[in-house]
């Protein structure tokens, strides 16, 4: 026996932490713009001094304005899908949940879409309007995902392929929905709706969302961990964890409104990345272990990593133009799912 | 299987009796399942009592959909009887919180898939679920409790196996293991032999006595193990269509007639040497 201690928690964190750190650095040092470490290292430590008067260079104003913000809400973005895709799995007892299969991420696409087209309609603060989208994102992916736990459920209890396949024409009819918004309603155009619905991060955020989405991913993400033994038992079905002590209505109200929080937190600042709240679960899994108290973080850093490497390839592969990130993902993705799929891993 | 050589338990751990001290009183529950609240009810368990105390084995018998399942749920507190209750050490099990509920009812099921792989310690450690504290970090006397409850159904080497490589007979160690863990004083048991050959099935009801003896748990079983039941119970509660026909020591439950009558075939029950009934089922030829 050798149950969890926290030094082993801690440890397998910090060196997941530490493979982060190093992935963002060399994010931030590839790209159009060359940028040797020495003045990537000088302009880091100037910007943490809040000594921004001493990067006077155009790499200063590439890497802090334009990089590091991006890189930043590509790991928010991961680590979101990532931890959203975990719990799901669990709370549903279904290896193939993951926000983009349940159609959660459109539901929160559409929600967002009619926020933004909502927004000019309304008189309110500016401060408050941007504050609409990822209001609108949460309620469509609250919405979606009530709608698919109610269609996969089968005398009370959930039945595994009806759910995944509820999910699926959810999120089919979803993105139905969002082409009629945008074709009807915005005429925006169809080249940046493509790259959104695709995931793209190439969109930048407006700073008064930065802190709002940050502290919401915060709350949400430990939210869910105070769940996470819980969320062993329910592995061996709800009416296990039942006699095991579990609140099983409690924990399934928390880990659905958490969850979909992420799932909408990631959708507005980066559009329907997919594969990366399904594959980056399995991963970890196989490495740690399905003791969800190691998972979930473990996950997030996973998801973060994996989001800065799509989207740092994602800039660089065919630069000077880009690719979305959601495309670089899902190019990775399907192989290794496949993969996983026919070793049984998943 | 019957005989004395082969199967010892029942008679090495035979229990004193503490006539004073009942721990589980099943008073008058019924239950009603309807799929819709203005037709009749689909099925009704009809007003069912009995009474068991520490170290006793009681063993619910019936034929499918006799009420067996729902019967268990009442006792278990996770369904809410429609009228009745169901006390133990004196608390309606329905209204205990979960958690306490689970420090003191623990109940083996039939065995559901496991989502994803874990080690038999693993799964066994969940049993300390409803004790742990806020991040729910096992300590040294969880592993202690859990290392305990395995071995006190040899399983010890099973430890540091995959449950989805364990023989159905050996999975079911680990399951009883977890439910031991719980430290419950009621540890229930839904038709644990379902999948087990008739070795494993008389190594689990003769794990369960002993257990019963040493650690004065209440069990109730539910079974369509007539024989087992037999030799194993001290009490047996036969169902028939969610009415409970008789409650008692199987040597008085055990009447031809009524069983033939709950079962729907013909049967012969002769009573053995130690006291205990045997059902022979007659084919007809």
């Amino acid at each position: 026996m050798r149950p969890l201690t926290l030094q082993r928690l801690v440890l397998q964190c910090g060196l997941l932490a530490l493979i982060l750190f190093v992935v963002i650095v060399i994010a931030l040092k590839l790209g159009a713009v060359p940028v040797s470490l020495y003045g990537l290292a000088r302009d880091l430590v100037q910007a943490l001094l809040g000594q921004t008067s001493g990067i006077s260079s155009d790499y200063g104003l590439i890497i802090i304005d334009i990089r590091l913000p991006r890189i930043l809400l590509g790991v928010l973005a991961g680590a979101s899908l990532a931890l959203a895709g975990t719990s799901f799995q669990a709370l549903l007892r279904n290896p193939l949940a993951d926000p983009y299969i349940l159609g959660v991420s459109y539901g929160a696409a559409v929600g967002a879409m009619l926020a933004s087209i909502l927004e000019p309609h309304l008189s309110i603060p500016a401060s408050v309007a941007a504050l609409l989208t990822p209001l609108g994102a949460f309620l469509g992916a609250a919405c979606t995902i009530t709608v698919v736990y109610l269609l996969g459920r089968r005398e009370g209890q959930i039945d595994s392929a009806t759910l995944i396949l509820g999910g699926v024409i959810t999120g089919s009819f979803l993105s139905a929905v969002i082409m009629f918004l945008i074709t009807t309603v915005t005429g925006r155009d169809m080249h940046g709706i493509a790259f959104w619905l695709m995931g793209d991060l190439s969109t930048p955020l407006q700073p008064s969302l930065r802190w709002f989405l940050g502290v919401g991913f915060l709350i949400a993400a430990v939210t869910i961990y105070t769940t996470a033994s819980d969320l062993n038992l329910l592995l061996s079905g709800e009416k296990e964890a039942m006699h095991l002590g579990v609140d099983v209505d409690r924990v399934r109200i928390v880990v659905y409104v958490a969850a979909s929080l992420l799932t909408a937190l990631a959708v507005s600042v980066s559009g329907a990345i997919g594969y990366v709240g399904i594959l980056v679960p399995h991963v970890m899994r196989l490495i740690y272990g399905s003791d969800h108290r190691v998972l979930l973080p473990t996950a997030a850093f996973g998801g973060a990593i994996a989001i800065v490497i799509a989207d740092t390839l994602a800039r660089t592969v065919v630069a000077p133009t880009e690719l979305p990130v959601g495309a670089v993902t899902a190019i990775a993705g399907a192989p290794l799912f496949i993969y996983l799929l026919r070793r049984r891993a998943v | 299987m019957s005989s004395p050589a082969q199967s010892p338990f029942w008679q090495h751990s035979e229990i004193p009796r503490y006539t004073s001290e009942v721990r589980l009183n099943v008073e008058q529950v019924s239950y009603a399942y309807s799929a819709n609240p203005a037709q009749a009810p689909l099925f009704t368990l009809e007003a069912n009592s009995f009474q068991a105390r520490p170290g006793e084995i009681v063993a619910v018998l019936g034929p499918n959909a006799s009420g067996k399942s729902t019967l268990l749920k009442l006792i278990a507190g996770t369904l809410a009887p429609l009228s009745g209750r169901v006390l133990l050490n004196g608390f309606v099990t329905y209204s205990l919180a979960p958690r306490i509920r689970a420090q003191r009812i623990a109940m083996v099921q039939q065995e559901s898939p496991l989502l994803f792989p874990a080690h038999a310690w693993e799964f066994v450690l969940q049993g300390r679920h409803p004790y742990g504290r806020s991040l729910r970090f096992e300590n040294e006397e969880d592993v202690g409790i859990a290392r305990n409850a395995l071995a006190q159904v040899g399983g010890e080497h099973l430890s540091d196996r995959w449950m989805d490589q364990l023989s159905g007979g050996e999975k079911q160690r680990v399951i009883l293991a977890r439910a031991l863990a719980q430290q419950p004083l009621l540890l229930l048991l839904d038709e644990p032999t379902l999948h087990l050959d008739i070795g494993a099935q008389v190594d689990l009801l003769a794990t369960l006595r002993r257990l019963g003896a040493e650690n004065r748990y209440t069990v109730v079983v539910v079974t369509h193990e007539l024989n087992l039941a037999a030799q194993y119970a001290d009490q047996v509660v036969l169902l028939h269509r969610g009415k409970s026909l008789r409650v008692g020591p199987p040597a008085s439950v055990y009447q031809r007639d009524l069983l033939e009558q709950v079962f729907q075939t013909p049967l012969s029950v002769e009573m053995g040497s130690n006291g205990r009934p045997r059902v022979n089922v007659l084919t007809e030829t």
